[in-house]
């Protein structure tokens, strides 16, 4: 099923005097890395399938300086969230709703202090709450059956405390979930967080995607779910590393949902 | 003899507790080197805090094994220094089991006493075999070689025999309980040390007194002692464990504090009527030294026990990077003794010109992925990741020193408000291809 869906701007609503229930961050990678759009695209899907009124800030849109600051960089990461909160306080945003992890946690936990004070989701979080409120339903159980590994992002896991979400959305599916040694609060980080996705890995005697892909790839899962478009690139480069690819894919919660839903 | 004794032990007692409270004015002191940070706010969560991760003891049981054997030696530690209190008062007024007019509780608790004695005993054994025998990796990291490994070593090695100690003089005051003999009153049960009065039977009553003095004392001169290598050593988290947890973050692990200064100069950039124009300029960004990180920082690199469990859960140390939590926290504490030593001889406007960077290094500090795992691991709430963190803003901040990569993502998101050379206008591009 496709269909051409138009995804609004929150300027656009704003000219036609509507307003957006929730404003969809994509976020930098979400935007323009290839892998990553298929995350964005699918998530958008759901949103137009069920009905949620949000809008993006399209152009607007600019990096909320989370790899300037875990880089160290404080003075590059104060001046990007100023010129964003700017944007999203004029447009009297109240409430978020964002793909990727570290924007989440940008957003959510340090932007409240230098004046951007909103109301701050993760996308499975999103889902969950669509789920329970019954307007997102899967018919004959997609996943029945079909093991499904998850990897706990360490923004939206540990940074912030978010394990049952993304979980209750696999349940949902009725996949079977076969967690990895380290999960959960002790989950293993992918290898790109603070910064290090732009960055080659200092000297060691492995690669952390690989440490990572390898644990997973045990559970004997074939599809292993993320929730960050960062760790859904870490762990695709350590499928294509164990030579895994047609055996174990990647692919980010709102793509399975988004499949589920043959959307 | 009676009374030289009594004086004796006061002055013994006294001396200890006077070097014990020196040492601990002097940690304290270079605790105090950090940068006062204001902690109080929330305090009911803090105290809840405290009460479940340092006295219940809840992360330690992640790890099952080592988490109950060090349940049993923190009980045991905190339990059998009730006879302590009983031996202080016997050693000061010249009593014998002073507390043994509670009768049945008295015997109950010293017999509970020494079963607690054997069970510590036997958690020590298993500490030595897992560290020695098991070689469990987290115990051999590089950080670990020398005084790191002996600290820990003579730790289980004094309470073992601290341990015996205690068992021994039980037996021997058993025996004389049962010849008679004056001034050893019947009082106590023995569950664990009735098995070593074998070795005692065949002697007469002063040949006992003298053991049982003899072990009394050494068991008295051994805790205290022990209550004077503490400080010196890894074991200070006995103590630091509770205020550790107390102070430590209660927001989410991912918010990254904001530094004001920098609020400030970006303010009087974009929006002047918002800045204080009489801020003074910030005199450094970051941490460059232990005197630029708050106090509570400090304070856990004084808490910190070198279980390593922060460094047996790090992705970079896991496959083989140079970085381990562990080594930050001894770093800071080696730095903080070294400095505070220092202006205690030069004066306290004293510097030694070194810093905290002579002892971490950028390599170790860049393959810091933030994750939180340590944070996470850490049984008593210690935080690598904000030193790590404020070293790193001082690397980039005050020296401009990050990889290549770094400074060209720090550009393409000034100049194309994304971390990779993509045009800002390409930014919705991919609403035309759904």
């Amino acid at each position: 099923m496709s269909k051409q869906i138009h995804v609004p701007t929150v300027a656009e609503l704003v000219a036609k005097g509507e307003k957006a229930d929730v404003l969809f961050w994509v976020g930098c990678a979400g935007s323009f890395d290839e892998r990553a759009q298929k995350i964005t695209k699918a998530f958008v899907k759901i949103l137009d399938s069920v009905g949620v009124k949000y809008a993006i800030l399209g152009k607007e849109e600019s990096c909320t300086g989370d790899p300037a600051k875990r880089a160290g960089n404080e003075f590059l990461f104060q001046m990007q969230a100023m010129a964003n909160i700017a944007t999203l306080n004029a447009y009297e945003i109240t409430k978020i709703v964002t793909t990727c992890p570290h924007c989440f946690n940008t957003i959510k936990n340090e932007y409240p202090s230098l004046g951007g004070k909103y109301e701050v989701i993760h996308h499975t979080q999103l889902l969950q709450e669509l789920i329970d409120e019954g307007k997102l339903t899967f018919g004959a159980d997609p996943f029945k059956g079909k093991k499904i590994t998850y990897h706990d992002s360490c923004y939206l896991g540990r940074a912030n405390g978010v394990y049952d979400a993304p979980r209750r959305i696999l349940e949902a599916m009725d996949a079977e979930l076969v967690e990895m040694k380290r999960c959960g609060k002790s989950g293993l980080c992918c290898g790109a967080g603070g910064a290090q996705m732009f960055k080659d890995a200092e000297k060691g005697n492995k690669e952390i995607n690989i440490e990572r892909t390898e644990e997973a790839i045990e559970t004997g899962a074939s599809i292993i779910s993320a929730n960050c478009p960062f760790c859904t690139t870490m762990m695709g480069d350590g499928i294509k590393h164990a030579n895994k690819e047609g055996e174990v894919e990647v692919l980010d919660l709102a793509e399975l949902v988004a499949q589920a839903k043959d959307l | 003899m009676q009374y030289l004794e009594q004086l004796l032990f006061i002055i013994v007692l006294g001396v200890a507790v006077y070097f014990f409270v020196q040492k601990i004015k002097k940690i304290r002191r270079n605790i105090f080197l950090g940068k006062a940070e204001k902690v109080n706010d929330n305090k009911p969560e803090r105290w809840k805090t405290m009460a479940r991760v340092a006295l219940g003891q809840s992360k330690m049981v992640v790890r099952p094994i080592a988490g109950i054997m060090h349940i049993i030696i923190y009980v045991g530690f905190v339990l059998i220094n009730i006879e302590v209190l009983e031996i202080i008062i016997d050693g000061i007024f010249g009593t014998h089991r002073a507390l043994s007019f509670l009768g049945p509780v008295y015997d109950a608790a010293i017999g509970f006493f020494e079963i607690l004695a054997a069970l510590v005993f036997i958690a020590c054994v298993v500490f030595l075999g897992r560290r020695f025998i098991a070689k469990i990796p987290r115990f051999h990291s590089p950080e670990m070689k020398g005084w790191a490994t002996a600290d820990a070593t003579y730790i289980l090695v004094i309470e073992m025999v601290l341990m015996v100690a205690l068992l021994k003089m039980n037996a021997v005051d058993q025996v004389l309980q049962a010849k008679g003999a004056d001034h050893y009153i019947a009082a106590g049960s023995f569950p664990v040390s009735q098995y070593l009065t074998g070795l005692f039977t065949s002697f007469e009553i002063p040949a006992l007194v003298v053991f049982e003095r003899v072990f009394w004392w050494f068991h008295i001169l051994g805790i205290l002692f022990f209550l004077n290598y503490v400080p010196y050593s890894k074991h200070l988290h006995i103590l630091l464990a509770f205020p550790n947890t107390w102070y430590s973050r209660l927001q989410p692990a991912g918010e990254f504090a904001n530094m004001p200064e920098i609020t400030n100069e970006v303010n009087l950039m974009l929006d002047p009527s918002k800045a204080d124009p009489d801020m003074p300029p910030p005199e450094k960004f970051g941490a460059n030294d232990v005197t630029d990180l708050g106090w509570t920082s400090i304070m856990g690199a004084y808490a910190c026990t070198e279980c390593g469990r922060c460094t047996s859960s790090c992705p970079a140390s896991i496959t083989g990077k140079k970085l381990s939590p562990r080594k930050i926290m001894m770093d800071t504490r080696d730095r903080a003794e070294e400095l505070g030593k220092a202006k205690e001889v030069h004066g306290a406007d004293h510097h030694d010109g070194k810093s905290l960077h002579d002892f971490i290094s950028q390599e170790e500090l860049l393959a810091c992925t933030t994750c939180n795992a340590c944070v996470e691991a850490c049984p008593i709430n210690i935080n690598p990741l904000e030193i790590i963190y404020q070293m790193r803003q001082y690397q980039t901040l005050e020296k401009s020193a990050m990889p290549t990569e770094w400074a060209m993502m720090n550009s393409n998101i000034e100049n194309n408000q994304a971390p990779w050379q993509f045009s800002p206008s390409d930014r919705a591009n991919w609403t035309k291809e759904i």
